[in-house]
């Protein structure tokens, strides 16, 4: 908007004291472009919402009978109005933990390695690698972690459950506790194992994230540290990392939410249990994504109206989890991270 | 004027004339090889270690001996280093070591997962039948020359190419929405759109359960995975393009407009043109995503072993869903079949991924040889009509001032 007071520049023109309106005209090929980005955006915001809405619509009956204990009953038997997420839940979040705990050193370390040290032909390749990597389905994990990945861990579970066993997570309950010959059999479908299954997902995910922010530090700022006298090491702590936090914290969460919602593998992999079981390396565990995969199928009206429930509880989690994280990305210094 | 010529900068002949102070040229890598040596020893060291351990205590298997070992290399070429430098350099070949070590790890276990698909999947893929015949006639022990996915195949095209069509079109709608327009809605969507890329994907088959098929009462079909893939994918393509969108350089839309061309031309003739491999890119990406997952067509297409075209009715599969359900048969003959199909499917995605960064390789603007010489021809047609049109003056040498 522009406002002229003082008597216009040119000479020729006599001085008005009337103020100009600036008004955009649209004409009407404006206004039909407009109505129709307009409609597609407001399609996409419905269906978005949507999500939400009938969720939370066809959960409300099982809800209602279910009312607080279904945060807290660990069985499900839905048809019996005996049912709740308190043992799924849980585990759900136990399985994304040890994902995490897995996945944050090697993608923090493989991002680091791609945008510091790789020289410049090798960090296009790696790149272009992790990219593609992220593109995998998760089929293809899940099917690798049932068939390969079980038969190689064992090992390591029977190794922390015997050496380790007196961290309460690393205990194995059963027959095999402390018996380094003890059968195989109480350490398959495992939480860890379907953990670093995940894990394995959710790597190229956090590592295009971290790489997208570290790229980002300050030719400057680098530069100082090593006019500084810093050595290499030097600069990535007191100038890259600083400066990716918020891409590491973005990242991070984003691995999360994918960790959390992830359903094949688990479905594969885990024999499900409506318990806590605090025994990663013992088999046992689920997640409620696995839960409404498994049980859609012979659900009565109101076991559906359960899974529901189930999933809705998903969505809220996930979507709090991502809220967070796009805010902590959006806030740090390094700005958006690219999509994922 | 170039800066050479300030005198600022010595060019080639100023430098070779001058005496050399050092005949020698200066070694400026910072590789010796007493790095080498510390690397390889404390290499040697690690695998004879883990060795010792594995044969002591219980660890067997692979992975926990390869882990081990990396541990084990990684502490020892601490101690060789630190015999020749101090805290800082240590710290800084240490960490150098070990942010390498992490890479491979990661692309060590990436690779192991695509190779042993495609490695297990070899034996399914080698038959023709595979390929143009559905699982209907393949009994749990059947041969491989019996049977195939071909119904899965025909699947994975009619539900990817629903959703598509859908998502196309209505997520790049979306985006240029969101490139004009500056208002509270416009925020709202983008801060939604952005929190719903990470949508679980179960999620999306869930809501097209619960509405499609709970609401409406339609049947299982691979219309419905078709729209359930269409939820999945909308708000990953809506924000991808809006990304593409902004890096179109404000000067192309300020001068389309300088020209008095209303909105809608300049997004149709110089923002959507100038975009174009990044929103193919992202479109494809998407595609790319959308192929492979199982979890909401496992929910709303049912699973059949028959081959079905029809995407409106009965049940229709997909190659991710025919991999999963094989596999998880435990029938050696399926699984074979199940990860035959897996590799098919990651084959299909490596083309998908190839196509999308051909095309996608270029920014913003950027043209091929032959769109340089459409665009001079064009530019010549106007140069020559703006020429004619003010007269015989403006056209003597020296052109248009």
């Amino acid at each position: 908007m522009v406002i002229l007071d003082a008597p216009p520049l040119s000479a020729g023109t006599p001085p008005t004291t009337r103020r100009r309106v600036i008004r955009s005209v649209s004409e009407s090929g404006d206004r039909t472009f407009r109505a129709i980005t307009l409609t597609g955006a407001v399609v996409v915001i419905g269906v978005m919402l949507g999500i939400g809405v009938f969720l939370g619509l066809k959960a409300w009956p099982a809800l209602v009978v279910a009312k607080f204990r279904f945060l807290t009953t660990q069985v499900w038997e839905p048809d019996d109005h005996v049912f709740g997420i308190g043992g799924v839940l849980p585990n759900t979040i136990l399985i994304a933990l040890v994902a995490l705990a897995v996945s944050i050193p090697v993608s923090l370390g493989l991002s680091l390695f791609i945008s510091e040290i790789a020289p410049k032909r090798l960090q296009r390749a790696l790149i272009l690698v992790v990219d593609l990597m992220a593109a995998v389905p998760s089929v293809v994990y899940a099917l690798w972690g049932f068939n390969y990945l079980q038969g190689h861990t064992i090992g390591v579970s029977r190794f922390l459950a015997t050496w380790f066993g007196w961290i309460p997570i690393f205990r194995v309950v059963g027959p095999a506790s402390g018996n380094i010959l003890g059968s195989s059999n109480a350490f398959t479908a495992s939480t860890f194992i379907v953990g670093l299954c995940v894990s394995l997902m959710v790597i190229p995910i956090q590592c295009s994230v971290m790489r997208e922010a570290f790229s980002r530090a300050p030719v400057g700022e680098r530069e100082a540290a090593y006019a500084l006298g810093g050595t290499r090491w030097g600069m990535i702590r007191t100038v890259v990392l600083p400066f990716g936090r918020g891409g590491i914290i973005g990242g991070t969460m984003l691995g999360l939410g994918r960790a959390l919602g992830e359903t094949i593998t688990v479905l594969l992999i885990i024999s499900p249990v409506y318990r806590i079981n605090w025994h990663i390396l013992q088999t046992g565990g689920n997640s409620i994504s696995a839960l409404i995969g498994a049980l859609y199928g012979d659900a009565s009206k109101f076991g559906t109206s359960a899974l529901m429930a189930a999933g809705a509880a998903l969505f809220i989690l996930t979507l709090g989890i991502n809220f967070v994280a796009s805010t902590i990305v959006g806030r740090s210094r390094a700005g958006s991270a690219r999509p994922v | 004027m170039s800066v050479t010529a300030l005198g600022l900068v010595p060019n080639d002949e100023d430098r070779s004339a001058a005496p050399r102070s050092t005949p020698r040229k200066r070694a400026r890598s910072t590789f010796i090889a007493v790095n080498a040596f510390d690397l390889v020893g404390a290499a040697v060291a690690g695998f004879s270690i883990t060795i010792l351990i594995s044969r002591l205590t219980a660890l067997s298997g692979l992975i926990g001996l390869f882990f081990l070992a990396m541990g084990l290399f990684l502490v020892t070429y601490t101690v060789l280093v630190s015999l020749r430098e101090d805290g800082v350099a240590v710290r800084d070949a240490v960490m150098t070591v070990f942010l390498a070590c992490a890479a491979l790890v990661a692309f060590g276990a990436l690779t192991l997962v695509i190779v042993y698909t495609i490695w297990r999947g070899l034996a399914a893929l080698r038959h023709i039948n595979f390929y143009d015949h559905d699982l209907s006639s393949a009994g749990p022990t059947s041969p491989l020359t019996k049977g195939g996915v071909a119904h899965a195949l025909v699947g994975t095209l009619w539900q990817v190419g629903i959703a598509l069509v859908l998502s196309a079109p209505l997520g790049i709608l979306t985006a240029v929405y969101l490139d004009q327009s500056r208002s509270r809605f416009s925020n709202f969507v983008r801060t939604v759109v952005n929190a719903m890329t990470a949508l679980p994907s179960i999620l999306a088959g869930l809501f097209i359960y619960a509405f499609w098929i709970l609401t409406l009462g339609f049947q299982f079909s691979g219309l419905a995975a078709g729209l359930a893939l269409t939820v999945m994918m909308l708000p990953y393509i809506v924000r991808t393009s809006d990304l593409v969108l902004r890096l179109v350089p404000t000067e192309l839309r300020e001068a389309s407009e300088a020209l008095g061309a209303p909105r809608w031309r300049t997004v149709w003739h110089v923002v959507l043109p100038t975009a174009r491999s990044g929103l193919v890119t992202s479109v494809i990406l998407g595609l790319a995503r959308g192929i492979g997952e199982i979890a909401p067509v496992l929910l709303v297409a049912g699973y059949t072993t028959y081959m079905n075209a029809d995407p409106l009715h009965e049940p229709q599969v997909s190659l991710p869903l025919v991999a999963f359900k094989l596999v998880a048969s435990g029938i050696p003959t399926y699984a074979e079949r199940g990860y035959g199909a897996a590799a098919l499917l990651l084959l299909l995605i490596l083309i998908l991924f190839i196509i999308a960064r051909v095309i996608g390789g270029f920014g913003p603007g950027h043209m091929s040889a032959r769109q340089r010489r459409r665009a001079q021809r064009v530019s010549k047609r106007y140069l020559a009509r703006i020429k004619s049109s003010i007269g015989p003056d403006a056209a003597a040498p020296g052109g248009i001032q």
